[in-house]
């Protein structure tokens, strides 16, 4: 297995499972409020829709040409990744709250509590409907990753194994949790993810523009560590930048 | 066509985000690297240093006090 398929696949089980821990939230703070049956009909049914999407869309994908494909994949991953990074470098330095699972599970559980009671369909729509729509817009951006990963890597299988894993990964934990997975260290994985997928977008991106990388694959290893030391740097930074005036104005 | 805009204001939240400038510096860096690697140049290097100064442009603008932000001109 290459480099850059043992990447492809440990960052769509990254991805994937952050993305999964915040829809596992969702899912936990309604069923555990107003039941389980109508919650898990529609976490299933959003499901369905996904794994739909991930293969219709992968395999027309195969018929675009490499180049234009790594051209068109790089520049949306690079858009995508780059604001996971930038949330993730102003978390870091203070600039912005850190994403907590425990806060948004209370806060799920109260609006489930206030919400009324609707049914249609023999469902309790409420559930059904929160639950359908968190798993489909957390998962939407585990069905774009895995496309753009399996994709530009030719790996679509692989990738959406390592999604897999990661469903896995997070359902257990949660039940045998049973509660938020708020130990996980989600705002570090958030930053490796944003790492990851800018690297593979630049990666992608130049090579689709006509780019010859110097070390082909391996550079790959180089353009995430170039990342990793310019988000270390801007955190740096903006902590100094952060401390600097509230210094200024002690001594003042 | 209410159901068309909020179908691409999400695709435009999820693409582009919070920083449209981010996006522009995005297509502008590939651009100048597709011209100059069909013309001779293998500019591997160009991407990456282009990526680093709009990320780094992007979180000065995130930071900057509110009192600091340039007035906009409409002309």
């Amino acid at each position: 297995m290459s480099t850059g398929t043992i990447l492809v696949v440990a960052g769509a089980f990254l991805a994937s499972a952050v993305e999964m821990v915040e829809a596992l939230t969702i899912v936990l703070g309604v069923g555990v409020v107003r039941g389980w049956r109508s919650t898990l009909i529609g976490a299933g049914a959003a499901g369905i829709v996904l794994a739909i999407l991930v293969a219709a869309l992968g395999p027309a994908l195969g018929s675009i040409p490499i180049g234009t494909l790594r051209l068109v994949v790089g520049a949306l991953l690079l858009a995508f990744g780059l604001q996971w990074l930038r949330k993730a470098i102003l978390r870091s330095s203070g600039y912005k709250e850190l994403h907590d699972e425990e806060e948004t599970f209370q806060s799920e559980r109260m609006q489930a509590a206030a919400a009324r009671d609707d049914r249609r369909a023999g469902l309790d729509w409420y559930s059904f409907t929160v639950a359908f729509k968190g798993v489909l817009l957390e998962g939407l951006e585990v069905v774009f990753i895995v496309i753009a990963f399996g994709s530009a890597q030719g790996q679509l299988g692989l990738a959406a194994a390592g999604a897999g894993v990661a469903l896995v990964v997070v359902v257990v934990a949660g039940v045998l949790a049973k509660g938020p997975l708020s130990r996980v260290p989600e705002n570090t994985i958030k930053f490796v993810v944003g790492l990851l997928l800018t690297s593979f977008g630049c990666f992608w991106g130049a090579e689709g523009a006509g780019v010859d990388w110097p070390a082909d694959e391996l550079s790959l290893l180089g353009v995430i560590a170039f990342f990793a030391l310019v988000s270390l740097v801007l955190v740096r930074a903006l902590r100094r930048r952060r401390v600097l005036p509230a210094t200024a104005g002690a001594g003042a | 066509m209410r159901y068309l805009r909020s179908f691409g204001r999400f695709w435009w939240n999820f693409i582009v985000g919070d920083d449209w400038h981010v996006a522009t510096g995005v297509a502008v860096g590939l651009g100048v690297t597709y011209v100059l690697t069909h013309n001779g140049v293998n500019a591997w290097w160009l991407l990456p240093a282009s990526v680093a100064l709009v990320l780094g442009e992007s979180l000065r603008r995130a930071v900057r006090p509110r009192g600091q932000e340039q007035p906009r001109r409409f002309n």
